[in-house]
């Protein structure tokens, strides 16, 4: 592991609706370290892309408040002017974004928008080798015919092709951290595994660090070194993935790893975990944040202020109620080997 | 390009033929004609003399023959005697065309030179004191009557303050080509250009400001700001060449609101163009001249049209055919 690129401390992210704000991000600490793929997931509205979004300052300044610190190259940037901001955004930290349809400005060549961050933040390049720059970025994320591409315009590329643009964007400046919120999510499957692939050569040839931020396991369980689990927005759950994914301990991790339909399963019903992530207006905000969607557990297992205790190394969950969780269907179905 | 302006264009032809057969059309079916304008209440021109001279100028045969005479004198830059005027149509159109031309093309470019900086700014720095102000004009030049705010410009600068001339196009004692001839134009055409463009603003306005707001938060400019791009570059070169859309699409209207306009502002100013002209022609029953207006005034629609649709496929890729 290498040393630490990003230090995430007290990040609390709110919303004004109808005159108050409301936290999104509550609390949050995480650390990105060089060469990790550090996996966000969570169900939507549990915070992961108000998070990202915290990092770059892309809010909407007006409606929210950001507060804490997140310590990158010896700078919190939450102190820093647009200005200051400015340098660093697209040149140390590179952000792709969900919607390839819609990440593109539909009036601009593909080629003005890879050189569009060159012109800022590499003011040494000529005219002529930021072209040659991004023809060769275009050809890194995997586009072949790209002397075409760089004169087309978004509306005449496929949604994967999009997105490759959007990473090539991202990528345009070597930035030292790359923030990719939900990459795959508005693709199709086939599109998302050759992104997925995409990705994970990036990775390779990099050495930047990676804050993935996705709800599909199975790319976390492929790519990420380390797994953050956001719920209502905290993290509930952070440990390496094979341990992740081997002892998941917090009830809302388990839970999720339960969703997924498994290829060697049967045809029993898929796990569903009932409710919804509240709406940040109606959110509990003491006591265990999942308790609600657990109903089942008994309130005296949950801890009255639930903290991220490291419960093993390098292995941190939220709350108690982790030690007396278990699946409704797991009792039913001992009951049913009594009967039976 | 060039080709989707030429075939843009030729879309033209069937339109202007449409539009010259309503024209004619309608204006046969006005009540009276050339004679009943002219020797209304003369006692001395009989009924007859009437039914004789409209013989002889042709205005008892049916539509589609007046209207292939014409067509087909129009092809050949003859619009017609003006009865009332007893000079050509084409003579009587020339200096007035130009006098409107000037009028209406410093009147549209003065409406996007105020209305294009304020709609930035009040979409840009949304309810800030600027963009309430720049709103509460929005509103009050939206309800002002246009007859009434020129009527009052002309009271208060023309006649209180004396800054301005009170009417006509140019200083009948200034000699042309000269100087003075310009500086006089210019003087002349200060108020029924503002009175026009104030009001003219709003649509404008209030259409940039509603798409900044919506653009402002959109991905696109999501992206150019991630890729730390400075918030007026973020502006210049993302929100407003999208935001400026759907004012391009809104020339043809704009234009057509003009000449709408042009008749109250050239009758208050007393300014000599084809709103007065028009006016006074319809008064008079000046058939061959109306006809001649109307046909102008719609081919300038038309015309304004075309050039939304050019101007939007030069600035927007995705309605460019190749």
């Amino acid at each position: 592991m290498g040393r630490p690129v990003l230090t995430i401390q007290n990040l609390s992210t709110s919303f004004r609706i109808q005159g108050e704000y409301y936290a999104a991000v509550d609390d949050v600490h995480l650390e990105v370290r060089k060469n990790e793929v550090l996996a966000i997931v969570g169900e939507s509205g549990s915070g992961k892309s108000a998070l990202a979004l915290s990092i770059m300052g892309l809010h909407n300044m007006q409606q929210t408040k950001v507060e804490g610190h997140i310590d990158f190259q010896n700078q919190n940037l939450l102190d820093l002017s647009l200005k200051q901001l400015n340098q660093i955004r697209g040149k140390e930290i590179g952000m792709i974004f969900q919607d390839p349809m819609t990440a593109l400005n539909p009036l601009a060549t593909i080629g003005a928008q890879i050189e569009e961050p060159m012109k800022y933040h590499m003011k040494e390049l000529s005219k002529r080798d930021r072209k040659l720059h991004a023809l060769e970025l275009l050809r890194r994320v995997g586009i072949r015919n790209e002397e075409r591409v760089y004169n087309q315009y978004p509306h005449e590329l496929s949604g994967g092709m999009r997105q490759r643009v959007v990473i090539a964007i991202a990528l345009a400046c070597d930035p030292v951290l790359l923030i990719a919120d939900e990459p795959t999510t508005a693709l199709d499957v086939t599109i998302q595994a050759q992104i997925m692939d995409l990705m994970k050569a990036l990775q390779s040839e990099m050495d930047s660090g990676i804050i993935l931020i996705t709800h599909d396991l199975g790319v976390v369980a492929e790519m990420a070194d380390r797994v953050a689990v956001m719920y209502a927005g905290q993290i509930v759950e952070i440990a390496e993935v094979t341990k992740l994914i081997r002892n998941p301990l917090h009830p809302y991790t388990r839970s999720l790893l339960n969703s997924l339909p498994s290829h060697t399963g049967g045809k029993e019903r898929l796990h569903v975990i009932d409710g919804v992530v509240p709406a940040l207006q109606n959110l509990e905000r003491s006591g265990c944040r999942f308790a609600p969607r657990i109903a089942w557990i008994p309130e005296s297992a949950h801890h009255e202020n639930p903290t991220l205790e490291e419960v093993e190394p390098n292995h941190f969950v939220r709350c108690t109620c982790y030690q007396h969780f278990y699946f409704p269907e797991e009792k039913e179905g001992e009951m049913n080997d009594v009967t039976t | 390009m060039i080709q989707f302006i030429l075939r843009r264009s030729l879309v033209m032809i069937p339109q202007l033929i449409l539009l010259s057969i309503i024209v004619f059309f309608l204006a046969s079916a006005m009540p009276g004609d050339a004679v009943t304008g002219a020797f209304q209440n003369n006692p001395n021109v009989s009924p007859e003399q009437e039914e004789k001279i409209r013989e002889k100028f042709g205005l008892n045969d049916p539509w589609y023959q007046q209207y292939g005479r014409w067509v087909s004198k129009a092809l050949q830059g003859d619009l017609g005697m003006s009865y009332t005027h007893k000079q050509p149509v084409t003579v009587l159109l020339k200096d007035r065309l130009s006098n409107t031309l000037l009028l209406a093309g410093v009147t549209l470019l003065v409406t996007y030179l105020i209305a294009i900086p304020l709609g930035i700014i009040a979409g840009r720095w949304q309810d800030s004191w600027a963009d309430k102000l720049i709103v509460t004009y929005n509103y009050v030049s939206f309800a002002t009557p246009m007859f009434v705010f020129a009527l009052l410009m002309l009271f208060v600068f023309s006649f209180q303050l004396g800054w301005f001339p009170i009417g006509g196009s140019v200083d009948i004692r200034a000699e042309g080509g000269t100087f003075d001839y310009y500086i006089s134009k210019v003087k002349h055409l200060v108020l029924p250009v503002l009175s026009g463009a104030l009001l003219m603003t709003y649509s404008t306005i209030q259409y940039l400001r509603n798409d900044i707001i919506d653009t402002k938060f959109k991905d696109f400019v999501k992206t150019a700001r991630a890729k730390g791009v400075p918030e007026n570059h973020v502006y210049t070169r993302h929100i407003l060449r999208n935001s400026l859309l759907p004012i391009a699409s809104f020339l043809g209207y704009e234009i057509t609101g003009l000449i709408g306009g042009s008749i109250f502002i050239e009758t208050i100013f007393s300014y000599p163009g084809l709103g007065q002209l028009f006016l006074n022609s319809i008064m008079l029953r000046d058939f061959q001249v109306v006809t001649a207006l109307v046909m102008i005034s719609g081919a300038a629609v038309i015309v304004g049209t075309m050039l939304s649709d050019i101007i939007l496929s030069i600035v927007d890729p995705r309605i460019r055919i190749d």
